[in-house]
């Protein structure tokens, strides 16, 4: 879910918080170099990041921090957000946790905060008024940083669902004008409209004349999925191929008939080599014995 | 918008090209039955390949069609149900049920022609 | 609602009309092609209710907004002699207009959401709506 609100820090409620803002920066970037590296070293010592080197953990420190130190000076998210998404889309792959993107804005917010004790230690008054100034900007900087990453990875598992879904239902073409659709594992009724519209694509553009569905792999079937298999039957008719049910089970055969389905309407054959063989009668191939082959030839 | 019919041969083509209206789908069934008395036709195939909708009603004069074209001693196939139009269909709970059905135009000729050699 | 739209439905004509519409505004939802052609078809189905049953009637069109997803509302409405049973309009195969009887529990089946109301004498209002996924 991409958050489409304009980003922005809330606006700094007068003058004098600005002026404080702007001298919290000021303090951010002089020091960047000693700060940036205290928080590298902090985030090693926390064993965050385990899955990158030091160097890679530096450069991402460097990045972050100056992206930081941008947002607080101009009150804005947008750089910070891309630059987190980006952040994202690189280490997710490499098997960074939500915690640790969590733990190392955590960290920078600490470190920076104390640097602002040291600094301000002789004037509690101004401290406090730095912190107020400081601490709304920074939560909203780290929830900006985690959110960032908890969207891409949500993206990503999203994604790779998507991917496993398309290869748990292949379409395949074993000859001109014939499909085969192997369903294995569990069928949700998601699963089976997705499957119904490969399918029914699948025959279009292979031109296919008859389809064998084999549910051998299917172990169990509610009415609802026996509903869709049964739609995805007719469906396939109407786009004018033949559908053959093979390894239906009888407990899936009692469910179909339960909902009502004529199983008589339905060409089911027990196996799958045996559907294959109706198929290819029905597209007209005569299935002979080797030897009779071997002798005519 | 009148749907063309074509003739071939001893059968009819009609092609529907657009969105149609209840009349359109009427008048196709009049016109449609009229033609087959008129030149004695064997077969009868209606290409829905640019209908993007099917619902009860179109459904249902297709299957009318089909009927009365039967009574007639012909066939009737419809050909080019798109995969979106079908899947939608059976939702609804058109099966289209005792109507031929194929692929394309092609098959539907195919069809008509194994149908003709299977009764003569 | 400034977004509405809203198409009156007077013949068999405008049900031609309602769906294009309906279509044009799923597709620009972001619905898939499958997805599209289901609503389509179920305004179909609502707006030839309205033809067959009330002789006239409107349909509107309009974007659902959810907590997370965005989707198409279709609201029918109608001033025509009402449903004196829902309970038995729902059930499939029943129809008292000598159609295929499959109507409503179809048009359900088509969408993610169904609200019916319906008055004797007063007129019918059916609101469904379709979410992205």
């Amino acid at each position: 879910m991409v958050n489409k609100k304009p980003a922005s820090v809330p606006q700094p409620p007068s003058t004098q918080s600005t002026e404080l803002l702007r001298e919290l920066v000021a303090h951010l970037s002089e020091h960047r170099t000693q700060l940036r590296e205290e928080w590298a070293s902090r985030i090693t010592e926390a064993q965050l990041l385990t899955a990158m080197t030091k160097d890679e953990i530096f450069a991402e420190a460097t990045s972050v921090y100056d992206n930081y130190v941008e947002a607080l000076a101009t009150g804005t998210l947008e750089a910070l957000q891309s630059y987190s998404r980006n952040l994202s889309e690189r280490i997710i792959p490499r098997g960074v946790e939500t915690h640790e993107v969590v733990g190392i804005v955590l960290l920078l917010r600490d470190v920076l905060a104390r640097s602002l004790f040291a600094k301000y230690q002789g004037d509690f008054t101004k401290l406090n008024r730095i912190l107020d100034a400081y601490e709304p900007a920074a939560n909203r900087i780290a929830n900006t940083v985690a959110v960032g990453f908890v969207q891409e990875r949500e993206r990503v598992i999203r994604q790779q669902q998507e991917a496993i879904r398309e290869l748990s239902t292949p379409v395949l073409q074993v000859r001109e004008r014939l499909l085969i659709l192997p369903i294995i594992g569990v069928i949700d009724p998601q699963r089976a409209r997705q499957l119904t519209e490969q399918l029914l694509r699948g025959i279009r553009t292979n031109r296919a004349k008859v389809v064998v569905i084999d549910i051998t792999g299917v172990a169990a079937m509610d009415a609802t999925v026996a509903n869709h298999l049964v739609q995805t039957v007719e469906a396939s008719r109407l786009l004018g191929a033949t559908v053959i049910v093979t390894g239906l089970s009888p407990e899936i055969a009692l469910t179909i008939v339960n909902i009502g389905v004529d199983l008589g309407k339905m060409n089911t054959v027990g196996d799958l080599q045996g559907g294959i063989e109706q198929a290819e009668r029905l597209l007209g191939y005569k299935v002979i014995p080797v030897e009779e082959a071997t002798a005519a030839a | 918008m009148e749907v063309p019919i074509l003739k071939q041969g001893r059968y009819l083509i009609a092609t529907i090209q657009a969105a149609l209206s209840d009349e359109d789908l009427l008048h196709l069934r009049r016109a449609l039955l009229e033609r087959v008395i008129q030149f004695r036709s064997r077969g009868v195939i209606v290409d829905v390949t640019a209908l993007d909708v099917m619902d009860s009603f179109a459904t249902r004069t297709l299957r009318d069609i089909t009927y009365m074209i039967r009574l007639r001693g012909a066939d009737t196939v419809i050909v080019g149900i798109q995969p979106e139009v079908a899947f939608a269909m059976v939702q609804l709970g058109l099966t289209l049920e005792g109507v031929a059905t194929a692929l394309d135009l092609e098959e539907g000729l195919a069809h008509l022609e194994r149908r003709a050699r299977s009764s003569s | 609602m400034p977004d509405d739209i809203r198409v009156l439905i007077r013949s068999n004509l405008d049900i031609v009309t309602a769906r294009q519409e309906g279509r044009t505004l799923a597709a620009r939802t972001g619905f898939s092609a499958t997805d599209v052609t289901l609503i389509a078809t179920a305004i179909s189905e609502l707006a030839r209710n309205i033809v067959s049953y009330a002789g006239q009637g409107e349909i509107v069109l309009r974007l659902a907004e959810g907590t997370n997803s965005r989707g198409v509302m279709i609201v029918s409405r109608d001033s025509g002699p009402g449903i004196r049973s829902v309970d038995d309009a729902m059930r499939d195969g029943y129809s008292t207009s000598g159609g295929l009887g499959l109507g409503l529990p179809g048009v359900r089946r088509l969408v993610d959401e169904f609200f019916i109301e319906s008055v004797p004498g007063r007129g019918t209002t059916i609101r469904v709506t379709k979410w992205l996924r």
